[in-house]
C-alpha cells in the first residue's frame, strides 16, 4: 500500500481527489435523493409526518450537498479534459436524464417548501420531487455501471481518434457515414446494458438505504417515526444486497473490470470490509442503535465506492485510458490541487457549523 | 436545424435563462442583509418583514439558479466536448474557484434562511453577508472565464496544442477586469431598480404602506449607485473590446468601412449584403473618441477582416442598441431619483414624486433586458469562434446527432420553470402588506417567533406540510 503511494503520480492523486468529493456526495447529496425516495413511499397514518420530517432534515442542506456534484465534474474536466469530453459524449442521453431530474427535484422542493398555493398544488409537486429524487440515481447509476463495465470506453474508441489532437473527438473522419459508427452503437448501447441498470437499481438502493439509516437518527424525538424509518431501512438494506449480488453476476459475464474487482489486491478486502460494514448496519438497526447504524452504513456506501474506484485504478474510463493518459499538464493539477486545499480550509469549518446548526432534536421550531 | 445550430440554441438558451437567476443571486442577498441591518439598527418591524420576505424569494431564485447552473456545467462538456479538451484546464481555474463560492453561499443561504432562530442575530446577519459576498464572487469567477475566450492566454499554441499551460495567468487575461466590472455592476443595476420598479408600482396602486417606501429606498440604494456607474465601466469595456476584438467592435457599431474619425451610429439596421448600416443617426468622430478616446482615431471596418470571421452583424448591433438604450434610461432615471432623494433626504420624498415613480416602474424589467442584450453581443459578437482566433464553435460541438431534440426538452423544461417561478413570485407579492395598520404586521422586534405570530392569518409556508405550519401560527399565536 505504502508503495502504491510512493508510485502515485500527480495525475492518480488528482483522480483520488475526485473519488473523495465522489465520496461526499453519494454520502451527503445521495441521501437526500433517497428521502425523496422515501417521501414517494410514505405510507400509512403517519404519511404527513413522515415527510415533514423528511422536509426538515433536507431543507437546509440539500443545496450545499448539491455542490459536492459540481466539484466532482469541475475537477474532471479541469484536470481530466479527455475522460470528462468521452464521458460527455458517449453518455449525452442518460447524463441529460439525469440533468433534468436534478432540475426537477430541485426545483419542486423548494415550490413545495415555500408554495402559498392549495394542498393539491404542493402536492403536486410533491410528487414531482419524489420522483424525481427516484429517476435520477437510478440513472446516475446507469452512467458508472456504462463506465465501469468497459463499453462507454469501447464506443469512444472508435470516435476519439487522437491522443493528442485537441479536436480529438469526430464521428467518421473521412470516411462515408456507411462505415461510421451507428447512433446506437455510440450513443444508448454503451450504457443501456443489463448490467449498468443493476448498477443503477443498486445505488437506489444505496442512497435509500442512507436516507432511512440518516432518518431513524432525525426522528429520534418521535419513537413511531423512527420504527418506521427503521422498517425502511431494513428493506432497503435488503434490497441494495439483492441488487449487489445481480450486479456483481451481471458483471462477472462482463469481464475486465469485475475480475479485477475481485482479483485487484486491495479491491477484494475493501469489498469484503463492505460487507462487514453492511452486516453490522443491519445488526445496529435491528439492535436499535441508530448512531451505530449511521456510522456502518456511511461506512458500507464508502468502502463499496472505493473498492470500484480501486479496480478501475490506474483507468480512467476502462477498458484502455488511463489516468495519467486522460490527464491535463502537471501545472493545472499541482495548481487545481492547491486550490482545493486552501477551498477546503474555508469549506470544512464552513460545513462543519451548518451541520451542528442543523444538528438533530435541536429544533427549536418549524421550517424556514 | 443543423446539430451545430441546435447546439448553439440549446447553450443560448441555458445561459439567458441561468443569468436571470445568477443576478437575482448576486442581487437579492444584499437587499435582504441591508434590511436586516436596518432593522438591527432601528428596531423597525418593517425591516425585518422585507428581509424575511427577500429571503424567500432568494430561496426559491437561488434554487432554480443552482440547478440550472448544473445543467450549463455539464452542457460544456454535453455539447462543446471538443472545447472543454482543449479549453478545460486553460479556464479550470475560476471554475474550480467559483465551485468553492458556490460551495460558501449554499451553505450559508442554508444557515440563513432556515437559522432565524437557531443562531444569535449577529452570526445571522454575518451569515447573510457571507452570501451576499460568495455569490458576487461566484459570477465574477463564471466571467473571468467567459473574458478568456474573449481573449484567451495563459498558454502558448505549439501545433495545433496548448502547452506550457498557466491557469493563474490565463485568470488574469485582457477582457477579465473589464467585463466582471460590467457585469457586477449589471447584476446590482437590474435588480435594484427591479425591486424599485416592483415597489413602485404597488404605490402607484395607491398603497400607501410605508413598507413599500422603505424598499423602495433599499432597492434604490443599491441599483442607483450601480446603474449611475454603469457608463464609465461601459466604457471601459468598449475600449478593451476595441482593441482586442476590433471585429466585434465594427459589428456592434456597424462599422463596415475602415476609416479615421467613424461616427457613432445610433439605431439604424446593418445591412451585410450592400456593406452598409441604414437609417441610423450618425453622431460624427463619436465612435474614434468613445473607442479610443480620440476623434480622429482609426476604426477598422468589417471589410478588413476575411468575411467567413464576420459575427452574425445585424443581431449584433441591435442587441448592443437594446443594451445601452435601456442602460442609458436607467443611468437618468437613477440620477433624477438620487436628485429627489438629496432634495428632500427621505424615502417621503422618493415615494411622493408620482412622475417618478412611473419612470421607475417603467425601469423595473429593463435592467434584465439590458443584461440579456449584452450576453448577446459578447457572444455572438464572438462568432463564429468559441475561443478567439483560436478554436471555431463549428469545430468544438459534439459528433452526436439529433441535437435538436434535447434543445426542444430542456427549452420546454425551462419555459414551464420560468412559468412556475413567475407564478411562484407572483403569489409572494400579491402578500405584501396593503394596509399601513396591517395586522398581519409584527411591532416587536425581539424575534421571528413575533414575526410568526403574527402572521397567524398567512400561512408560514416552509415543511410543505401544512399541518406543521398551522401547528406553529397556532402555537406561536397563543
Amino acid at each position: 500500500m505504502i508503495q502504491v503511494i510512493q508510485n502515485l503520480t500527480l495525475a492518480e492523486l488528482t483522480a483520488w481527489v475526485v473519488v473523495v468529493a465522489l465520496n461526499a456526495y453519494v454520502l451527503f447529496g445521495g441521501a437526500d435523493f433517497g428521502g425523496g425516495v422515501w417521501d414517494l413511499f410514505a405510507t400509512g397514518p403517519r404519511r404527513e409526518r413522515q415527510r415533514s420530517l423528511i422536509a426538515n432534515a433536507i431543507g437546509p442542506i440539500w443545496e450545499a450537498n448539491h455542490v459536492w456534484l459540481i466539484v466532482v465534474v469541475v475537477v474532471l474536466f479541469v484536470c481530466f479534459p479527455r475522460a470528462f469530453s468521452g464521458l460527455a459524449t458517449i453518455l449525452h442521453i442518460p447524463l441529460s436524464l439525469m440533468l433534468i431530474g436534478i432540475v426537477l427535484r430541485g426545483s419542486a422542493f423548494v415550490f413545495r417548501a415555500y408554495s402559498y398555493g392549495p394542498r393539491t398544488e404542493q402536492r403536486r409537486w410533491g410528487q414531482i420531487f419524489a420522483v424525481s429524487s427516484l429517476i435520477t440515481p437510478i440513472v446516475l447509476g446507469i452512467c458508472v455501471g456504462a463506465v465501469v463495465s468497459g463499453t462507454v470506453g469501447d464506443a469512444l474508441s472508435s470516435i476519439d481518434r487522437s491522443a493528442t489532437e485537441p479536436l480529438g473527438l469526430r464521428p467518421s473522419v473521412g470516411t462515408g457515414a456507411a462505415t461510421a459508427p451507428g447512433f446506437m452503437f455510440l450513443y444508448v448501447q454503451p450504457w443501456l446494458t443489463p448490467f449498468a441498470v443493476a448498477v443503477g437499481a443498486m445505488t437506489l438502493a444505496l442512497f435509500s438505504f442512507l436516507a432511512a439509516v440518516y432518518l431513524t437518527v432525525e426522528a429520534e424525538r418521535d419513537p413511531e417515526l423512527q420504527q418506521d424509518y427503521r422498517q425502511r431501512a431494513l428493506i432497503a438494506a435488503g434490497g441494495s444486497l439483492v441488487t449487489a449480488l445481480v450486479a456483481l453476476v451481471l458483471g462477472g459475464t462482463q469481464g475486465g473490470v469485475m475480475r479485477r474487482l475481485v482479483g485487484m489486491g486491495w479491491s477484494l478486502p475493501l469489498l469484503s470490509a463492505a460487507g462487514c460494514a453492511a452486516g453490522i448496519a443491519i445488526f445496529a438497526l435491528v439492535r436499535r442503535r441508530y448512531r451505530l447504524a449511521r456510522l456502518a452504513a456511511g461506512a458500507e456506501v464508502t468502502l463499496i465506492l472505493w473498492g470500484w474506484a480501486l479496480a478501475q485504478f490506474p483507468l480512467i474510463v476502462p477498458p484502455s485510458l488511463t489516468i495519467d493518459d486522460a490527464a491535463a499538464p502537471g501545472r493545472v493539477l499541482g495548481d487545481t490541487l492547491v486550490v482545493l486545499a486552501c477551498g477546503a480550509v474555508v469549506l470544512v469549518p464552513s460545513l462543519w457549523y451548518l451541520l451542528r446548526v442543523f444538528r438533530a432534536g435541536e429544533s427549536k421550531g418549524g421550517g424556514p | 436545424m443543423s446539430d451545430l445550430l441546435a447546439a448553439r440554441s440549446q447553450m443560448a438558451m441555458s445561459l439567458a435563462f441561468h443569468i436571470i437567476f445568477s443576478v437575482i443571486g448576486i442581487g437579492l442577498p444584499l437587499l435582504m442583509v441591508i434590511a436586516e441591518w436596518r432593522w438591527m439598527r432601528t428596531g423597525e418591524a418593517q425591516y425585518l418583514d422585507l428581509a424575511k420576505r427577500w429571503a424567500k424569494g432568494a430561496a426559491i431564485l437561488f434554487a432554480v439558479g443552482a440547478v440550472s447552473g448544473t445543467v450549463l456545467s455539464f452542457e460544456l462538456g454535453l455539447l462543446w466536448p471538443n472545447f472543454m479538451r482543449f479549453a478545460g484546464p486553460i479556464i479550470g481555474m475560476p471554475f474550480s474557484l467559483e465551485g468553492f463560492a458556490f460551495f460558501t453561499e449554499a451553505i450559508f443561504l442554508g444557515i440563513y434562511l432556515y437559522g432565524w432562530d437557531r443562531i444569535g442575530r449577529r452570526a445571522h446577519l454575518a451569515s447573510g453577508v457571507i452570501v451576499a459576498l460568495s455569490g458576487v464572487l461566484s459570477g465574477i469567477f463564471v466571467v473571468i472565464a467567459n473574458a478568456w475566450m474573449n481573449t484567451p492566454t495563459g498558454f502558448t499554441m505549439i501545433d495545433g496544442q496548448a502547452v506550457d499551460v498557466r491557469p493563474f495567468a490565463a485568470m488574469a487575461n485582457r477582457a477579465a477586469f473589464a467585463q466582471t466590472l460590467h457585469m457586477t455592476l449589471a447584476a446590482y443595476a437590474a435588480l435594484g431598480l427591479a425591486v424599485a420598479g416592483i415597489h413602485a408600482i404597488m404605490i402607484l396602486r395607491g398603497s400607501t404602506n410605508p413598507f413599500h417606501r422603505r424598499a423602495l429606498a433599499i432597492g434604490l440604494a443599491v441599483g442607483a449607485p450601480a446603474s449611475i456607474l454603469q457608463p464609465i465601466s461601459g466604457d471601459i469595456s468598449a475600449r478593451m473590446v476595441a482593441e482586442t476584438q476590433p471585429v466585434k467592435l465594427a459589428a456592434l457599431e456597424g462599422q463596415f468601412e475602415t476609416e479615421r474619425g467613424a461616427p457613432l451610429r445610433v439605431g439604424g439596421l446593418p445591412d451585410v449584403e450592400r456593406r452598409e448600416t441604414r437609417w441610423a443617426i450618425e453622431l460624427p468622430n463619436m465612435l474614434s473618441l468613445l473607442a479610443f478616446h480620440d476623434p480622429d482615431a482609426e476604426v477598422k471596418g468589417l471589410t478588413a477582416f476575411p468575411r467567413d470571421e464576420w459575427p452574425p452583424v445585424a443581431i449584433v448591433h441591435l442587441a448592443f442598441q437594446v443594451m445601452v438604450a435601456l442602460g442609458t434610461y436607467m443611468a437618468l432615471v437613477s440620477v433624477w431619483a438620487a436628485w429627489r432623494w438629496w432634495r428632500g433626504r427621505s424615502s417621503t420624498a422618493l415615494a411622493g414624486d408620482r412622475l417618478l415613480l412611473r419612470a421607475l416602474a417603467l425601469a423595473t424589467p429593463m435592467g434584465f433586458i439590458a443584461i440579456e442584450a449584452g450576453w448577446t453581443v459578447t457572444e455572438v459578437g464572438r462568432q463564429p469562434w468559441v475561443v478567439q482566433g483560436i478554436l471555431r464553435t463549428g469545430d468544438a460541438v459534439t459528433p452526436m446527432p439529433g441535437l435538436v431534440v434535447p434543445f426542444l426538452v430542456f427549452t420546454v423544461l425551462y419555459l414551464i420553470l420560468g412559468i412556475i417561478v413567475v407564478y411562484m413570485l407572483r403569489q409572494h407579492i400579491a402578500r405584501l402588506p396593503e394596509q399601513p395598520g396591517d395586522p398581519s404586521l409584527p411591532r416587536s422586534r425581539s424575534s421571528g417567533q413575533a414575526l410568526r405570530s403574527g402572521q397567524a392569518g398567512n400561512r408560514e409556508p416552509g415543511t410543505g406540510d401544512s399541518a406543521t405550519a398551522d401547528g406553529t401560527s397556532s402555537v406561536a399565536s397563543a
